[in-house]
């Protein structure tokens, strides 16, 4: 029988239609759900309240990664040392006692595996690709460079899954993202994405699902690929996709909770299936040259406003719409930048190194192949780099990286969110400058008054020994990762 | 939840576009574990400034808020939704909105209205002027005194669970059968997929 040619997504989705309403909702079956601190104590007291259980316990993983300091959480004698905060220490303990409570597997802030739910889920094998995955937390769109349909979700629909396994959602329009060619020398995924979204703009993709196609995607490894998804949601869209491939699979075998054995196959034979076909018809198709593709910089308070690292800071002139130049204006008032400037110019007083987005091994590698034999400029008072997982940062000591970092200046950290949304301790001071691997230049984002530039972790590696916003491929690294 | 069918008071012309969940509520914010409360960390940053238009003594009370593009983008936390809840906001008025916060919205009682920028543009003007703005949920309309009628669709589940207070989760939970029949297919069919943390 021949059947009508299907998106990836609508290949993902169609298996996962449990029953379709009348009203055209769909109950959604949800494979994998990952929990955290902040997004999950109301929902667990709401399944209390209302005496409802956890349907499907074994799907869920829960792992505390948002409040956590990254400073030590072992004394020397082996005790774990007590979180300073009180409401951050009181939405961990909640998390510590929810979890077992519902019968749900929980990895502690002290041990190995404990990370950041974006790094630990495909790290641990959770993630697998044409599995539907959720998260109270937007960077959910981050485990779809694995081929997984993943998307963040609130509080509310945290404990309709709990309850359920379930959600009820509209299905989405399809948005293909086809980059043709090649990235330059010393632009990397980071710079790519941060590209698109500022081609289709902050709210592009509402509404749509993104599949990223074209050679450039397929020849990047699994860390580059989560690093595209994970910023899907930077542009609007709920989820991003790539599909899996020989290269997905190489990285999940073996990984604890991957499946082995006869399943293994069975798994990988399903998962070849899982491509767009030849025909298939998206709503709507983005085209991107990557040889257009610079290393790339925000220079405002929406992730659309990026700009190539050799271009200047604009003008509201420079903006057709009017709502965009009040927006502009009032950015740039916030970013204390004047129109004209070369982003080049830009002083920084602080560089972070991590986030769910740009914290995984091969982050830290171009950045350390950056500092290697360098050391961070004078005016850069605050520099850190926040392993995604236990496991990066022992993988980057095996390697010596954080001896790299070190003699760079760099505090190398315990793993966590941190500064990428300063729940914790980890802040950039009001005024202040940083640039920062992480995946949002909002206004308070980093810290009250913060200013956030967002570059790759190359090129922030490259302020950081430079002192402002500058060019790493003026720096004598030669990468393409 | 508490049903909504019609909302009819002052609106708040915030009309910024991009209005991200950071800036509705701060993550500093974010450490409660309960949902009540978070009012007071509504738009901190906006209303540091004085003469912000949240605390505009003009608009006090209102139970509409209208904004520009992207209303909600950002962070998936339901804590903005929370937040504007306890502000007493009941409608967000935008030409769009992320699709988690308008999800997020619905299930805590707040109605997202889609408008044209032109109409959005105009009940801007008319909140300025301190006149009520009309929002009725069973006619899918907006209206002022000055005669403005302007259309909104809403998803018609989305609109069902708002006019009658509706838990999804109950509606969902009586379809364990449903739900039941298509874990048993995948069980045998993709054992593996069942699995999760328990291999």
């Amino acid at each position: 029988m021949a059947t009508k040619p299907r998106t990836l997504y609508e290949k993902i989705w169609d298996a996962h239609v449990v029953e379709t309403r009348d009203d055209g909702t769909a109950l959604v079956y949800i494979d994998r759900h990952l929990v955290h601190e902040v997004t999950s104590p109301q929902a667990f007291e709401a399944l209390r309240i209302a005496g409802r259980t956890v349907r499907r316990p074994e799907l869920t993983l829960a792992v505390p990664d948002h409040n956590l300091p990254t400073t030590p959480r072992l004394a020397p004698d082996g005790t774990v040392l007590p979180i300073a905060d009180p409401e951050s220490a009181a939405q961990l303990a909640a998390l510590e006692l929810n979890a077992p409570a519902f019968g749900i597997r929980y990895i502690p802030a002290t041990a190995k595996e404990q990370g950041i739910v974006h790094v630990v889920g495909p790290e641990q094998g959770f993630s697998l690709p044409g599995t539907t995955i959720v998260c109270g937390d937007s960077h959910t769109a981050c485990h779809g460079g694995l081929g997984a349909l993943a998307f963040g979700i609130g509080t509310s629909e945290v404990e309709h899954v709990l309850a359920t396994q379930t959600l009820l959602l509209q299905q989405s329009k399809s948005m293909e993202v086809r980059v043709n060619g090649d990235l330059g020398p010393g632009v990397t995924a980071k710079d790519l994405i941060m590209h698109i979204i500022g081609q289709i703009g902050a709210a592009g993709g509402s509404g749509y699902v993104i599949e990223y196609r074209g050679a450039v995607f397929e020849r990047m490894s699994i860390e580059q690929r989560l690093t595209v998804c994970n910023m899907s949601i930077e542009a609007g869209a709920r989820a991003g996709l790539i599909a899996p491939d020989d290269v997905t699979f190489a990285y999940l075998k073996g990984r604890p909770m991957a499946p082995a054995g006869a399943d293994w196959d069975a798994a990988v034979a399903y998962w070849r299936t899982l491509h767009s076909d030849d025909g298939a018809l998206f709503d709507k198709s983005v085209v991107i040259d990557a040889a257009t593709v610079e290393p790339s910089v925000t220079w405002g308070t929406s992730p659309e406003d990026v700009v190539a690292i050799g271009g200047r800071v604009p003008s509201p002139d420079d903006f057709a719409d009017e709502s965009k130049r009040v927006a502009v204006q009032k950015s740039l008032d916030y970013m204390g930048l004047t129109p004209g400037t070369p982003m080049t110019e830009v002083p920084i007083e602080n560089v972070f190194i991590g986030s769910c987005t740009n914290s995984r091994i091969e982050d830290l590698r171009a950045a350390a192949a950056v500092l290697k034999g360098r050391r961070k400029a004078d005016n850069v008072r605050w520099a850190i780099v926040v392993p995604g997982s236990g496991l990066v940062k022992a993988q980057a000591e095996d390697e010596g990286l954080d001896r790299i970092f070190t003699a760079a200046g760099f505090e190398w950290r315990e793993p966590g969110c941190s500064a990428c949304l300063g729940m914790n301790p980890d802040k950039v001071p009001p005024g202040e400058r940083c640039a920062s691997t992480s995946n949002r230049n909002f206004v308070g984002r980093q810290g009250p008054g913060a200013r956030t530039h967002l570059v790759s972790p190359a090129m922030a590696a490259a302020a950081a020994v430079t002192g402002r916003l500058a060019d790493v491929r003026l720096l004598g690294v030669k990468r393409n990762t | 939840m508490q049903p909504l069918t019609r909302v009819e008071g002052g609106a708040i012309p915030l009309g910024l576009k991009n209005v991200d969940t950071d800036i509705i509520i701060p993550a500093r914010w974010l450490k409660t574990i309960s949902r009540d409360g978070l009012g007071q960390g509504a738009f901190e940053t906006l209303r540091a400034v004085p003469g912000n238009v949240i605390d505009d003594p003009a608009y006090a009370g209102a139970p509409i808020l209208i904004a520009g593009d992207n209303f909600g983008c950002g962070s998936s936390r339901e804590h903005a939704a929370w937040a504007l809840g306890d502000l007493g906001i009941k409608v967000v008025i935008a030409p769009s909105f992320s699709d988690i916060f308008s999800g997020n919205a619905v299930k805590n009682g707040i109605l997202p209205v889609v408008l044209a920028q032109s109409a959005v543009d105009r009940l801007l003007e008319v909140a300025r002027q301190g006149e009520p703005i009309t929002v009725d949920l069973e006619t899918q309309t907006v209206t002022t005194p000055y005669q403005d009628r302007f259309a909104f669709t809403l998803d018609p589940f989305r609109r069902d669970c708002l006019l009658n207070g509706l838990d999804e989760i109950a509606l969902t939970m009586a379809r364990d059968t449903a739900i039941g029949a298509f874990e048993g297919a995948r069980a045998n069919g993709q054992p593996w997929l069942m699995r999760g943390t328990a291999i």
